[in-house]
């Protein structure tokens, strides 16, 4: 059933299948991302509690949400190549961390951003806050323990073990510092009352969401490519790439 | 089969006493912390009974991170790991008796200390069993999971504190039901929820580390 | 468009730090990041393009010795 997929372990083809679908996931991905600000920021109404200040939502939602599908992409990959013995699967992987970091740096800040008029703070230990910071963290500790072997194929394989660990910790991270901070202080206001969102905010928003997760995808991509050129640097058919690549150059 | 097992055990722990001043550092280390905070907070008993849990679990988390790394590092660079991963036995098993030994030599003694540390951060009678339970079932999942990163940073020369910065975040919600069952204690409010949540995370890493710390060590070996 | 003039749409209701600040950063990010991956690439290619030439002229001096060699001796 799976056997279409199985060329792809190979870093060659896999290499051939990103560079098709790299231009395919970055341009809608910025014509998306640009159509939902400019959407969410221009045309969408104001929100009746908040004013002009809830538009930080169409970049917030969709960096906070796709922070944490990436963090269990990345470890469904690792899984992948942890079972089945794939080595693209931990480039792909490792190619996913920067990329969900940047977007759970965004999340955060932007919520940060978002915190200051609302709540009066810059940062409170809200709980929804509080786990994107530790997911922060858990990318930063795949990234660094990735950085600290020489050996790549060994660091995939233990950077690959990290991110298991930490998928399994994200919901029980989750809903302990959800439980922790109702214990603590209660939801006064790390809750505010959300109205159920209309539906002239709710499609930029979507595009939004469509746009950052083709980013990610694009970003995923593009960093494959060098993860593998950087694995197969010896072998004739990255040479050949690029002594190809060099031509069309020339030519054109 | 139970002849290696009791064979690593024995090794260990003889291996272990011997080095007497490495067990001993971690704890002065936990004590001297402790001691910190009353200097650096003020010492109030109200304010010491309030922080009292949070920090002495936070100073075993941190002694421990300290001490860690010792778990399988002489097995690693002396070449003995080596011949356990070559044996054909189960590396699962061999590991799930360091970790054993680990969490004998380096929070037994924590728990024994542990009175002492109440009595300076002015915990109630209530509070210390509270703490003394969530220590008996928390310290052997911080032996457990840890010993999965020790596994994966064994092989690097410097993974002291990549290994801090691995685990820090994977022992949050551990710190989390510890603390606040000690606070529901301090409150008289029951706190079984709490220690079963503890124990619950203990039964599934007793399940499933023993298997990634193997394959950890295996990776490290290469 | 919900505002009136360019000045309102700028000035945000009030909330023009937070707005753009928020949005200035997430483009930043995201472009800093494609920036990264992009100059990565191109280095890389530049190495391995390197390292052909190099082997390429490791290849050609050693033929070079070796012709030069049995040169002199017939």
């Amino acid at each position: 059933m799976w056997k279409w997929l199985h060329p792809y372990a190979k870093p060659e083809r896999a290499y051939q299948l990103c560079s098709t679908l790299q231009p395919y996931f970055f341009w809608p991905a910025v014509l998306c991302i640009l159509v939902g600000s400019v959407w969410g920021l221009a045309f969408a109404p104001q929100d009746y509690q908040q004013g002009d200040s809830f538009r930080i939502i169409y970049i917030h939602v969709p960096s906070a949400i796709l922070s944490m599908s990436t963090y269990v992409a990345m470890a469904v990959a690792a899984l992948v190549g942890i079972v089945w013995q794939w080595r693209t699967a931990f480039m792909a992987m490792i190619a996913m961390a920067p990329v969900g970091a940047v977007v759970t740096f965004i999340a955060l800040f932007t919520g940060a951003a978002w915190g200051k008029p609302m709540w009066g703070t810059w940062w409170v230990w809200d709980a929804r806050l509080t786990s994107e910071l530790i997911l922060l963290f858990l990318y930063l500790g795949v990234m660094s323990l990735y950085g600290a072997f020489e050996d790549k194929q060994q660091a995939g394989k233990a950077a690959g073990v990290m991110a298991l660990v930490g998928v399994v910790n994200v919901p029980i991270i989750h809903y302990s510092v959800e439980w922790w901070n109702t214990l603590h202080q209660g939801a006064t206001i790390s809750k505010f009352d959300k109205p159920s969102i209309a539906p002239e905010m709710l499609w930029p928003l979507l595009i939004a969401l469509l746009g950052f997760a083709l980013f990610i995808a694009a970003v995923t991509v593009m960093r494959m490519k060098n993860e593998i050129i950087r694995r197969e640097y010896h072998r004739p058919w990255v040479k050949e790439m690029v002594q190809s690549a060099k031509e069309t150059n020339h030519a054109v | 089969m139970k002849a290696l097992w009791s064979g690593i055990f024995k090794r260990d722990l003889a291996l272990a006493f011997r080095q007497r001043s490495e067990l001993a550092q971690p704890l002065m280390f936990l004590l001297m912390v402790v001691t910190l905070f009353p200097l650096g907070v003020g010492p109030g008993p109200a304010t010491l009974q309030k922080i009292g849990p949070g920090v002495i679990w936070i100073a075993a988390i941190l002694s421990s991170l300290l001490a860690m790394d010792r778990m399988f590092r002489d097995d690693f660079w002396d070449g003995s790991m080596e011949q356990y991963l070559l044996s054909g036995q189960s590396v699962w098993a061999i590991s799930a008796v360091k970790v054993l030994v680990h969490w004998l030599v380096s929070f037994v003694p924590l728990l024994i200390l542990s009175p002492l540390l109440a009595l300076f951060l002015n915990l109630t009678v209530q509070m210390y069993t509270a703490l003394m339970l969530t220590l008996l079932l928390g310290t052997p999942l911080l032996s457990l999971v840890g010993a999965i990163a020790v596994g994966l940073t064994v092989g690097l020369q410097r993974g002291g504190v990549l290994l801090a910065l691995l685990l820090i975040p994977v022992f949050i919600p551990l710190l989390i039901f510890a603390t606040s069952a000690v606070d529901a204690a301090a409150l008289q409010l029951p706190y079984r929820a709490h220690l079963a949540i503890i124990g619950a995370m203990l039964l599934a890493a007793m399940a499933a580390a023993p298997m990634a710390i193997a394959y950890a060590l295996k990776v490290s070996q290469n | 468009m919900q505002f009136d003039s360019w000045q309102a749409f700028w000035h945000m209701g009030g909330y023009a730090f937070y707005v753009w600040a928020s949005f200035g950063v997430t483009f930043l990010a995201m472009g800093l990041i494609v920036l990264n991956s992009m100059m990565t690439h191109k280095k890389l290619l530049k190495e391995v393009a390197q390292e052909a030439a190099r082997q390429q002229r490791i290849a050609t001096a050693k033929q070079a010795t070796k012709q030069n060699l049995t040169g002199e001796e017939v």
